[in-house]
């Protein structure tokens, strides 16, 4: 590569990058800015006080929201974790009736939109008395065809004999999944709880038709709220909500960009 | 049933048959938490609303009487529904091709093989941790006409303020500016792992016979990313149907119903004007745009993405 190209790449490159990366820099500048730098349509604040996270705070339960979207988010990661992996383990080292019926069934619940759904899911929520819950939050989304092949993926990778010397030495199947399977597919196992996380914690419609109580309100919730209230004078306060809101997904991505990318392509075509 | 029991894969030596039911049972023991899910959560909605969408429902859902196809009817003759379902197609046309194509520009890009290209890929990367509410909350005020920024960039071109959101002749677009921003991680994210299965070989024997480099992404880039690039297109063309977040935040379906595409749509109809009929006709031909969608991507990619 010449060095001219090389330079006209790079800037190309910066271009870019800035241009992505523009709206959340942008969004992080008015998070510390005063209603009056605000109005006046500044770029830069004046100086980096954190008054406005501290309003953010006081203003709405913020904190109360954070922990909210971090057990829900957690739980349906470690859900989905388990029911996926248990489905895939069944797919790849157990025969039984069904099984090749009961895979054109995960496939096909790809094709049914959740949106087409929220109705009757709403109705059973609410008759199963799981308004403004935890379990309402987390429970119907703990069954995903997408994991269940990712996982599968990898654990047909696993090689056979070593499932076949462990018959033999009469470990049980379950103890080989627990102490074989899911150890060996560790990075696999990390990258899907990555991304589970992620869709988890960013989550909106669903927690906007079943929650509207503050004691399970996730933080997604909480920034429209915010939004709807502050929105006359107070930017700096709702950006600040953002940047908290955005900081855990945002640091996740700039640890595990790498894994998350190798590992959902493989999910995607394969 | 026993005829639909094929190899999990032929190539892989078959396992030692399970003559005991009990192993068959254990079998089902390990699906079965994703499965009785599946029905309660997804087949059975599923069902239900199709179900629905043929009756007349009082305001909390409960079926009345048998409508017949009227909620369809009344549905396609309606101009607020067909107002909803220009706008969705839109929406859709708006952000799909450009989305698609700018994420590939970028994905090349970062494809390079450059000292600190991995800092470009997390930037790039960057809007997949951003959750729709924070999104539409930044656009929110970049599209601000007084105060955000759009303006400001407008002004310095020579173009006069424009009311973005507030404008119906311009919200959808803008919307779909902003979901394009957002969709980009994503994307992004799946063509450059797409790119990078591609045998760097290719690469090297076309460097050798001294073809073009445009020779070589039309001959060996695009075909050997095509699966990547279907299996991109179908799903962001999903997304785009399903977008709700950013339209609850940013425009509420307005101004005059100009961005009310149909998740939206639905979501107004079953939860504030509790039309549940009509809410689940919306729903059904949501369905169906998604299933097609699904069954094309399934039947056209078939010979490179594979499940089984």
């Amino acid at each position: 590569m010449t060095i001219g190209k090389k330079i006209l790449l790079y800037l190309v490159l910066i271009l870019s990058g800035f241009i992505m990366f523009f709206p959340i820099v942008y969004a992080f500048m008015i998070s510390f800015m005063q209603g009056g730098e605000v109005l006046q349509g500044k770029l830069i604040p004046e100086n980096f006080t954190l008054t406005n996270y501290l309003n953010a705070f006081e203003k709405v339960p913020l904190l109360r929201y954070l922990i909210n979207s971090l057990v829900v988010s957690t739980v349906i990661m470690l859900g989905q974790l388990l029911l996926c992996s248990l489905a895939a383990f069944a797919f790849v080292f157990t025969k039984f009736k069904g099984k090749n019926l009961l895979f054109m069934l995960f496939i096909s619940t790809m094709m049914i939109p959740w949106e087409a759904t929220m109705v009757p899911n709403f109705q059973t929520i609410q008759s199963l008395g799981w308004l403004n819950s935890f379990p309402g939050l987390t429970i119907p989304f703990f069954a995903m065809a997408f994991g269940t092949f990712l996982l599968r993926q990898q654990f047909k990778t696993i090689p056979i004999e070593l499932y076949e010397a462990s018959q033999v030495s009469g470990v049980s199947r379950f103890k080989f999944f627990l102490t074989v399977v899911l150890p060996i597919s560790k990075t696999s196992l990390i990258t899907l709880g990555i991304y589970c996380f992620l869709t988890a914690w960013n989550m909106y419609l669903w927690p906007l038709l079943v929650t509207n109580d503050e004691k399970v309100r996730t933080v997604q919730i909480g920034l429209k709220q915010m939004q709807t209230q502050e929105i006359a004078s107070e930017w700096g306060v709702v950006m600040a909500g953002v940047m908290l809101v955005i900081l855990p997904t945002l640091l996740l991505i700039f640890v595990g960009q790498k894994r998350l990318q190798e590992g959902l392509t493989r999910g995607a075509i394969k | 049933m026993s005829s639909l029991n094929m190899n999990v894969d032929p190539k892989r030596p078959t396992l030692r048959k399970n003559r005991f039911s009990l192993a068959s049972f254990e079998g089902w023991l390990y699906v079965l938490p994703s499965f009785i899910l599946f029905i309660i959560f997804l087949f059975y909605p599923m069902v239900r609303t199709v179900y629905l969408s043929f009756f007349y429902t009082d305001t909390q859902g409960k079926p009345l009487s048998f409508a017949g196809w009227e909620n369809f009817t009344t549905l396609l003759s309606s101009t607020s529904f067909l107002t909803s379902a220009k706008a969705t197609f839109l929406f859709v046309l708006y952000t799909v091709p450009v989305g698609v194509i700018l994420a590939l520009a970028l994905a090349l890009l970062a494809n390079q093989k450059l000292k600190g290209i991995g800092f470009f890929r997390t930037i790039f990367s960057s809007t997949m941790g951003m959750s729709v509410a924070a999104s539409s909350v930044i656009w929110m005020f970049i599209y601000n006409p007084s105060i955000g920024i759009a303006n400001k960039i407008l002004n310095v071109f020579g173009f006069a303020d424009m009311h973005f959101l507030l404008d119906p002749n311009t919200a959808l677009l803008s919307v779909a500016i902003a979901t394009i921003w957002m969709n980009t991680g994503f994307t992004f994210l799946i063509l450059l792992g797409g790119l990078q299965n591609i045998d760097s070989q290719l690469y090297e024997s076309a460097r050798i016979a001294g073809v073009s480099s445009s020779y070589s992404f039309r001959k060996i880039t695009l075909p050997m990313l095509s699966p990547t690039l279907f299996f991109v297109l179908t799903v962001t063309m999903i997304n785009s149907f399903q977008s709700f977040g950013q339209i609850d935040i940013l425009t509420k379906g307005g101004p005059i119903d100009s961005t009310n595409v149909i998740v939206y749509s639905i979501y107004k109809d079953a939860f504030i004007n509790y039309n549940i009929g009509s809410a689940s006709a919306q729903a059904v031909l949501l369905f169906l745009c998604v299933f097609i969608l699904t069954v094309i991507q399934f039947k056209l990619g078939e010979r490179k993405v594979h499940y089984q």
